[in-house]
Order: C-alpha cells, then structure tokens, then sequence
C-alpha cells in the first residue's frame, strides 16, 4: 500500500450536498493507497453514512455547525475522524437492525453499515459538546464488503 | 434522482435514475410511491438498473414504499438490482424481504 503518512482534513457545512465532498475524498485516497474499487467504495459509503449523522442527528442541520473529517494513514491502517458540535447520544441504545421487530423500519441502518464495512468504529463525547467518531480500516485486508462478519 | 413511469398490463413499472440518498433522491421515491397509489396503481416494479448511488436513508425509503404499497393490499416488488444495492440488502437481510427480479416478463407474471 503506497501514500503512508498521508493526511486529509477537511471542514463542512452541514448541508446534505456537501456529504459526497467528504466521501470522494475517501475514496480516492483509498485508491490511491492501492485498494481495490470496491473495497473503496465501502469506505466511502462508511464515510457518508458517518457525515450525513453527524449532520443530521449531530448538528441536526444547522449549516452553523461544522462537519469535520480527517483521514489518515498509517502503514496500511486507515483512520478516519468525524466530529461534529452536537449534544451526542447513547451508541448503546440504538437499535439493532437485525432484529426482526427492526427490520422494517425506515431508519437505523447507518451505523450498522459504517461497522460492516469498516474494521471498527467508536464514539467519543466531549464535555462540552460534540462527537467524535472513530474508525478504522486495515487496507491490506482488502476489499469487501465484510458480510463474513454477519 | 430521476422517475419513469409506464402501465404494463396494470403493473406500473417505475425506472429509477440516479442517487436515491439522504437530501437527494429520498423524499422523491416517496412521492413517486405515493403519486402512483393515488393514481390508483398498487403493482409496482421498481427498476433500479439505473441507481447509481444509494444510502441507509435510500434503503429506508425502499422499505417504507414497500410497507405504504403492501398496506393498501399492493404490491411492490424490486427489478434489475445493481450488484451494490443488493449487497446492501444482504447484509441488512431485507433481502428477504423484498421480491426481486433479473427479468421483467417474469416479474410482470408474478404480479
């Protein structure tokens, strides 16, 4: 994998439009390192998943509030940070899509999506507002969506 | 996003264009959805054949069309997946959910 040390940061508005911004972004540099299209594209997809909450239940869409996003990478382990300024929420009571009572529910699906793709994804919270999401791909592993992990 | 109607035999068969994403595509599935049960049209093919980006709220649209046209004692089946869609039905199992179709004489005789 090429580009280690690469670092990207990049600051948004939280207006819907600007999610794809932060997901090319993701995507070219995963090619860049040498992952396959696919596997960058499930990276991306992650990504958007991650900036379109953040926007929307994080700033709950005021285009005050700031999106930011920052990619690097380490060898061939990619990490991404998106933090926004909102109030947070409790990752331990959304639920599981899985669950058949879930499954025809119009909403809940991102963050499921953001941990099949990604190796791991964590939240933090800062005293003072806002949430910080962390997560991380080893690129080496390849592409794929990880339905093994199902 | 993009939405082409035609009648086939009672069966509205939808060809849908493009992003199907939160803020881009989402609210106008639902209003393509609920502009054909108005018309009184409760078959409906969705051909996504021409879907080139879709996302959890996508999904999410997907799944409430599916319950909107099955409550009114429709139904509303899926042609043409992209390789990409149908993974993302897979991992979310939705995939049994929905009924689709590679070929459009045999999802119109389903009907």
């Amino acid at each position: 994998m090429g580009r280690d040390g690469e670092r990207i940061e990049i600051t948004i508005s939280s207006r819907f439009e600007n999610i794809e911004l932060v997901q090319v972004i993701a995507e070219h540099l995963c090619e860049n390192a040498g992952l396959d299209e696919d596997g960058s594209h499930w990276i991306g997809m992650a990504v958007r998943e991650a900036v379109a909450n953040a926007i929307k239940h994080g700033n709950k869409l005021d285009i005050r509030k700031k999106v930011s996003a920052i990619f690097e990478l380490r060898g061939n382990e990619l990490e991404i940070r998106i933090s926004d300024e909102g109030e947070g929420f409790d990752p331990e009571k959304v639920s599981d899509p899985l669950n058949p009572q879930n499954l025809m529910k119009t909403s809940g699906r991102g963050i499921f999506y953001m941990k099949t793709f990604m190796d791991q994804i964590r939240y933090s919270f800062t005293a003072g507002g806002g949430t910080l999401l962390l997560m991380t791909k080893n690129l080496a592993k390849g592409s794929g969506i990880a339905s093994s992990k199902a | 996003m993009k939405a082409t109607s035609r009648d086939v035999n009672g069966v509205e068969i939808v060809k849908l264009e493009g992003k199907i994403t939160i803020g881009a595509g989402d609210s106008q599935l639902r209003e393509v959805i609920s502009n054909a049960m108005s018309a009184g049209k409760n078959k409906i093919l969705l051909d996504m054949s021409g879907v080139t980006t879709i996302d959890s709220s996508g999904i999410g649209e997907l799944v409430g069309s599916y319950t909107t046209v099955a409550n009114r004692g429709g139904k509303l089946k899926l042609l043409h997946l992209p390789a990409k869609l149908n993974e993302l039905l897979h991992v979310t199992q939705l995939i049994t959910v929905f009924e689709v179709y590679e070929d459009e004489q045999e999802a119109l005789k389903s009907f």
